[in-house]
C-alpha cells in the first residue's frame, strides 16, 4: 500500500470542499471494502475523504413517510435500532447479513451501494424497498432510484464531487412484506453466488405491487421488473410466485467464475425468487 | 483400562494454556528485533516463463530501501547434490529453486527477487519496480496433461524413473512405481462382483491462520540466527545451512509459537532469503507472508487422479483390487503419491493386488505435507467404493468392512505386516456408536460411513530434564509444539517420575540447547519425543536412587521408587523430600535422553457423517458427525480429541468446498479465505469423538500417533452420506453445492426438474 493522506471532514459541506480541491481523492465510510482493495493494490488515492463524521451522512431517522438512512451509517445501528428494525425488519435482516460481527461494526448500507459489486447483499433488497438516493455535489442535490445507481462491477453513477449522502426508503405499511436470500456454499462468511431481495403489497388477497431484484447474475445488481410486475392482480398463489421465479431466472445474465457456473446461477435465481417472494408473502399477510 | 496409571489418561490444564488465551504467546511474526528491517518478496505473475533479465536498480534506488537480492545472491547449487531435509532426499537444486527462482518460474507465486526496507510498504512498492523480462511458456495444470506426450516440460533435467529404474526419458512423469502382491488378473476373475471408478480430487491447502514468517540475523561473526514458527526447527537449520551452503553448527534456529502447521510448515521458504537479505544489510529482516502468499507461494496438497477397482465374492470376501494413482507435486517432484500407494487398501486383508503410482510435476506450488498426505486421496476412491460393493452385495457397510478388516499379521500390497493394529476395534466401535443406529430426522438426509489409515514415524528425538530443590523438574526438548505436545509429553514424564503433570515445566528450546530432534510431523511427537521424556525420567530415577543411597548409607540397588516414594531398609522419602536434599549429595541431578525409536503402531480412524442434501441447491449440510479413532493410548484425552476433531473437519472442507481454482493461465482465482472455503463454527455440527485404545506394544505406555488418520474418511464418508441423501455418486472433490445440484440434474430426465 502506498502512502496516503486521511482526512475527516465534520461536515457535508467540508466533505464537498475537500472532494472538489482533491479530485484524486476517494470517500471511506466503513472502509471494509475500500481498504481490502487498496491493499490488494486495485484502489490507490493521494487522500483518503472519512465521511463518518459529517452528521448529514450518519442520519437514522424514522418518520411516518419512511426511513432515512444516512450513507455511513454503520449495520449495527441498522439493526440494533427497535423501531426500524420493527419497520423494515428485511432491511435489518440483511444489516445483519454483510460480513460478521467486527464488520458491521464499520460497514454501512450506503458502502455497499457505493461500492457498487453485483454481489452486494443490500442492493436487491434496496431496490425491492424502491430505495431512493440523496446525492450532494458541485452543483447542489440531486435524486435517483435506487435501482440506477450501480452502472458497472464496481463504477457507480456518482460524478465527480459528488457524495452520496442518504437513502430515503418509503413506508411499507400494513400488507407490505419483503424479504432478501442469497445462496452461499458455507453459512456465513461469503460471498452471493446469487440474490434475491424481493417486495409485495397485497391488496384485498391480491397483489397490487411487486418488485424483484438480482444480486451476481449481472454487471450490476438488476431490477426484474417483468418477474414482479407478473404478480400484480394475481392472488399469491404458488402458480403466480412460479411465474415470477421463472421470469427472475429468464431475466438473469450470470457469468461463470470461481463462484458458480452460469447454469447453476440462472436456476438458483427461480429458486431463491420464489423462496424470497413466499416469505415476503407469508410476511404480508402477517401485517408487517 | 489406565487404571494403572495417575497422569496418562488424564486431562490437566495445558502448561502454555494462560500463555495462549490471554495474547502473550509470542509467535513467529510478534518477532521483533532492534535495528529490524522487513522484507519483501516479489513473486512471478506466470505459471511457466523463462527469465530473460532481471533489473533491480529501481528498486535499489527507492528511498528507504537496504538491499535486493535474487537467486543470483545465492551460492551456487553443484549439479547433482542430493540433500535430506526430513522428508527424503531431494536434489539440493530444487529446494534453491523454490527459495528463490533462477532460469524459470515454474508456477504463479514463485519467489524471484526480494527487498529489505525500513517498512514493509515500502519494501513493497520497491519490489514493484523490480524490472523482468519473462518469456512466457505454456504451462501444464494437472497430471493427466502433464502425463501425455508433447505436454510443456517443467524441469528439462528431470528423467523418468520407471518401475525403479533411471530411464532417459525426458518427462513431468519424475516416477511411475508399482506395488504387486498376488495375481489381481487371477482375483479378478475369480471375483463375482466388481466396482470401479475414476475419481478426482483437487488441489487444496492446509489452511493454518499463521502465515509463514521468519526474521534471520547473519551476524558479523558468520552465525546466523533465525527466528520462525516451524514444526522443525532442526530442519529448518539443516535447510538454510543447505541453501546457504554453511556448516549446520553456523545455523541457530529459536522456534516460537506456531499457528497451526498441518505439515506445510515443514519446507523452508522464507528463512534464506532473510539471512541473504540481513548479510548485504548487517541488521536482522523480517519477512511475513500475505494470505495470497501463502495460498500461491507455499506447499499445498496434491491435486489427484486415481483409478480404482476392486472385487469381491457374494459372500463379501475382497479377492482382488487394482489402483493408478497420479499425484500432483508442482514444480518439483514429491507428491506424497507413495504414501497413497501404500495407504489405497491397507485397511483391508486382500489377497492379489496391483497398484501403479505416478509423481508428476505440474505448474503449480511445490506441494507439502498435509496431514496423512496422500492417504485422504486414495480413502476417498476405496471407501467410495467399498459402499458401491456393500450396496451390490446388500450388505451393512461396516459389517463388509470388517469381513475384510486388516489385522495383526495382514501384510500390505507395498510389503510390510501390520504388526498389532486396531482397525477391526475401530470398526466395531463404530457400529455400536449410538449415532450409527440414530434416526436420520428428516427428509433429504443420508449416513455415510467410511475408514482410514495413516502411519506413525519415529525419528530422532532428544530430551533433558533438570530437577528442581523445590520438587518440581524442567524438561527441556526440541519438539515444536503445534497440538498440545508439550503437555502430552510432560504427563509421560510426570508418570515415570510420580509427579503431577503440573510438576514438569516443559520448554521447547532452540537448536543450540538440545539434541537433535526431528519434525513435528507423521504423527510422532508424542510418540517419540513422549518417548525420550519416559527414557530422561528414568534416568532422573536412576539418579535419584543413587542419592537416596546416599543420604541412607544404603546399596542403590536396594532404593525403590514406586509413584515417586523412594524407599529402602525403612527409609522413606517422597521425590520432593530428596530434591530438596539433592545438594547434600552431589549436585543437581539432570536427565537425558536422545532416542530414535522403533516399533511405531499406525492409526486407524473412521467417521459417521450424516448430511442433508437441498435437492433445489445441491448443499450439502452435514448434520452429524462422529470420529472414531485407535489411539493406542490416550495420553491426554481432550488433545486426542481435539485432534480428531481438527481432522473431522479439514476433512470436512475438503470434501465439501475447498479448492485451488485455477485460471486457463495457471493463476488461482481464489487465494483470499473468503472464496477459499473453509468451514467455519457456523458450518459444522459438534464432532462427535469416541477414542479406542488397542495399545501399541512396542512405546512404553502404548502410544500411537493421532495427529493424522482423522482426515482420511471424511471425503468419502461425505460421498456416501450423500449418496444416501440424494442418490448422486460424487467422483470429484470438491462436492460443492453445484457440483452436486450438476449430478442431480445428470440423475434426472431433464434440466430443472
Amino acid at each position: 500500500m502506498k502512502w496516503f493522506d486521511y482526512a475527516a471532514p465534520g461536515s457535508l459541506s467540508e466533505a464537498l470542499g475537500l472532494l472538489e480541491r482533491n479530485p484524486g481523492a476517494l470517500l471511506l465510510a466503513g472502509g471494509t471494502d475500500l481498504l481490502v482493495q487498496m491493499r490488494a493494490r486495485r484502489k490507490q488515492a493521494d487522500l483518503l475523504i472519512d465521511v463518518k463524521k459529517a452528521p448529514e451522512l450518519n442520519e437514522l431517522s424514522l418518520d411516518a413517510g419512511g426511513l432515512t438512512l444516512g450513507a455511513s451509517v454503520p449495520c449495527y445501528r441498522v439493526y440494533g435500532n427497535r423501531d426500524v428494525a420493527r419497520a423494515f425488519p428485511a432491511l435489518a435482516e440483511v444489516a445483519g447479513l454483510i460480513g460478521g460481527t467486527q464488520i458491521q461494526g464499520r460497514a454501512s448500507i450506503g458502502g455497499n451501494l457505493c461500492n457498487a459489486a453485483p454481489s452486494a447483499d443490500a442492493v436487491p433488497l434496496l431496490i425491492a424497498l424502491s430505495a431512493r438516493c440523496r446525492i450532494a455535489g458541485p452543483g447542489g442535490e440531486r435524486e435517483m432510484a435506487v435501482e440506477d445507481f450501480c452502472v458497472a462491477p464496481g463504477r457507480n453513477a456518482l460524478g465527480a464531487g459528488e457524495i452520496l449522502v442518504s437513502l430515503r426508503i418509503p413506508a411499507g405499511g400494513a400488507g407490505f412484506g419483503a424479504h432478501y436470500l442469497r445462496f452461499i456454499p458455507r453459512n456465513e462468511m461469503d460471498i452471493a453466488v446469487v440474490g434475491s431481495g424481493v417486495s409485495v403489497r397485497l391488496e384485498g388477497g391480491v397483489v397490487s405491487a411487486a418488485r424483484v431484484a438480482l444480486a451476481a447474475v449481472a454487471p450490476t445488481p438488476l431490477f426484474a421488473r417483468e418477474a414482479g410486475d407478473s404478480l400484480v392482480g394475481k392472488a399469491p398463489d404458488a402458480a403466480a410466485i412460479e411465474e415470477a421465479a421463472r421470469l427472475a431466472s429468464a431475466a438473469a445474465r450470470p457469468i461463470s467464475d470461481m463462484r458458480g457456473p452460469a447454469e447453476y446461477r440462472r436456476h438458483l435465481c427461480g429458486v431463491l425468487t420464489r423462496r424470497a417472494l413466499t416469505a415476503a408473502v407469508a410476511a404480508a399477510q402477517g401485517g408487517k | 483400562m489406565s487404571t494403572q496409571y495417575t497422569v496418562v489418561g488424564t486431562r490437566p490444564v495445558r502448561h502454555d494454556g494462560a500463555d495462549k488465551v490471554t495474547g502473550r504467546a509470542i509467535y513467529g511474526g510478534d518477532f521483533t528485533a532492534a535495528g529490524l528491517l522487513h522484507g519483501f518478496i516479489l513473486r512471478s505473475p506466470h505459471a511457466h516463463a523463462a527469465i530473460k533479465r532481471i533489473d533491480v536498480s529501481k528498486a535499489t534506488a527507492y528511498p528507504g530501501v537496504k538491499a535486493v537480492v535474487t537467486a543470483d545472491d545465492m551460492p551456487p547449487a553443484p549439479g547433482d547434490k542430493i540433500v535430506d531435509l526430513g522428508e527424503g532426499e531431494t536434489p539440493l537444486s530444487y529446494v534453491r529453486g523454490n527459495v528463490l527462482a533462477s532460469g524459470k518460474v515454474l508456477y504463479k507465486g514463485h519467489a524471484v527477487a526480494a527487498v529489505a526496507a525500513v517498512n514493509p510498504h515500502v519494501a513493497e512498492e520497491a519490489a514493484r519496480l523490480i524490472e523482468i523480462d519473462y518469456e512466457v511458456l505454456p504451462c501444464t495444470l494437472t497430471a493427466p496433461d502433464a502425463m501425455r506426450d508433447g505436454a510443456p516440460i517443467l524441469h528439462a533435467d528431470l528423467r523418468m524413473k520407471e518401475l525403479g529404474q533411471k530411464t532417459d526419458r525426458v518427462s513431468n512423469i519424475s516416477d511411475h512405481f508399482r506395488h504387486v502382491m498376488g495375481d489381481a488378473e487371477k482375483g479378478f476373475a475369480e471375483a463375482e462382483v466388481v466396482v470401479e471408478g475414476e475419481f478426482n480430487t483437487s488441489t487444496v491447502h492446509q489452511g493454518y491462520i499463521e502465515p509463514h514468517n521468519a526474521t534471520a540475523l547473519w551476524n558479523n561473526d558468520g552465525r546466523i540466527h533465525v527466528w520462525c514458527s516451524t514444526q522443525g526447527s532442526f530442519v529448518v537449520r539443516d535447510a538454510t545451512a543447505c541453501v546457504l551452503d554453511q556448516p549446520v553448527s553456523q545455523v541457530k534456529v529459536t522456534p516460537l509459537e506456531i499457528g497451526g502447521g498441518f505439515g506445510g510448515k515443514i519446507p523452508v521458504y522464507l528463512e534464506p532469503v532473510a539471512a541473504l537479505l540481513s548479510k548485504k544489510t548487517g541488521r536482522p529482516v523480517r519477512i511475513l507472508m500475505s494470505r495470497q502468499d501463502v495460498f500461491e507461494g507455499t506447499g499445498p496438497t496434491p491435486g489427484s487422479h486415481l483409478k480404482v477397482k476392486i472385487g469381491a465374492r457374494r459372500d463379501g470376501k475382497i479377492v482382488a483390487a487394482q489402483a493408478w494413482l497420479a499425484y500432483e507435486a508442482g514444480a518439483y517432484p514429491g507428491a506424497m503419491v507413495g504414501p497413497g500407494a501404500m495407504c489405497v487398501f491397507a485397511a483391508y486383508d486382500i489377497a492379489n493386488v496391483v497398484i501403479d503410482g505416478y509423481d508428476v510435476v505440474v505448474n503449480k506450488p511445490s506441494t507439502a505435507a498435509y496431514r496423512a498426505p496422500g492417504a485422504t486421496n486414495a480413502a476417498f476412491a476405496t471407501e467410495t467404493l467399498m459402499d458401491e460393493l456393500a450396496a451390490k452385495l446388500g450388505m451393512d457397510p461396516i459389517e463388509l468392512r470388517l469381513a475384510n478388516a486388516a489385522k495383526e499379521g495382514t501384510r500390505r500390497a507395498d510389503g510390510p505386516k501390520f504388526r498389532k493394529i486396531g482397525c477391526v476395534e475401530v470398526l466395531q466401535a463404530m457400529k455400536n456408536h449410538p449415532h450409527y443406529s440414530a434416526p436420520l430426522g428428516g427428509p433429504n438426509r443420508g449416513r455415510g460411513v467410511a475408514i482410514g489409515f495413516w502411519f506413525n514415524v519415529g525419528l530422532p528425538s532428544s530430551c533433558t530434564i533438570s530437577v528442581n530443590a523445590d520438587g518440581t523438574v524442567n524438561l527441556v526438548e526440541g519438539s515444536t509444539d503445534i497440538g498440545g505436545t508439550r503437555t502430552s509429553v510432560a504427563m509421560q514424564a510426570a508418570e515415570v517420575l510420580g509427579l503431577r503433570a503440573e510438576e514438569v515445566l516443559p520448554t521447547v528450546v532452540d537448536t543450540d540447547s538440545v539434541g537433535f530432534t526431528g519434525v513435528t510431523g507423521g504423527s510422532r511427537t508424542t510418540f517419540a519425543t513422549g518417548w525420550a521424556a519416559h527414557d530422561a525420567a528414568q534416568d532422573v530415577v536412576r539418579q535419584m536412587k543413587e542419592r537416596a543411597a546416599k543420604l541412607w548409607e544404603a546399596a542403590p540397588e536396594s532404593v525403590t521408587c514406586e509413584r515417586g516414594v523412594y524407599q529402602s531398609n525403612g527409609h522413606s522419602a517422597t521425590f520432593r523430600e530428596l530434591a530438596a536434599r539433592i545438594g547434600e549429595t552431589s549436585g543437581p541431578v539432570v536427565g537425558r535422553a536422545a532416542v530414535n525409536p522403533r516399533g511405531v503402531g499406525g492409526s486407524f480412524a473412521g467417521a459417521i457423517a450424516d448430511v442433508e442434501v437441498d435437492p433445489e441447491t445441491g448443499k450439502t449440510t452435514v448434520v452429524r458427525f462422529t470420529s472414531v479413532q485407535d489411539a493406542g493410548r490416550a495420553i491426554h484425552p481432550s488433545y486426542v480429541e481435539g485432534q480428531m476433531q481438527g481432522g473431522s473437519v479439514q476433512g470436512i472442507g475438503w470434501a465439501l468446498n475447498e479448492e485451488y481454482f485455477m485460471n486457463g493461465s495457471g493463476a488461482m482465482v481464489n487465494s483470499s479465505l473468503l472464496d477459499y472455503r473453509m468451514p467455519t463454527a457456523l458450518d459444522l455440527p459438534m464432532i462427535d469423538t469416541q477414542i479406542v485404545e488397542v495399545p501399541n506394544p512396542a512405546h512404553p505406555f502404548g502410544v500411537r500417533g493421532v495427529g493424522e488418520a482423522n482426515i482420511v474418511p471424511p471425503p468419502a464418508a461425505l460421498a456416501n452420506a450423500i449418496h444416501a441423501a440424494a442418490g448422486v455418486r460424487m467422483r470429484r472433490l470438491p462436492m460443492n453445492p453445484p457440483a452436486v445440484m450438476e449430478a442431480i440434474w445428470r440423475k434426472s430426465t431433464s434440466p430443472d426438474s
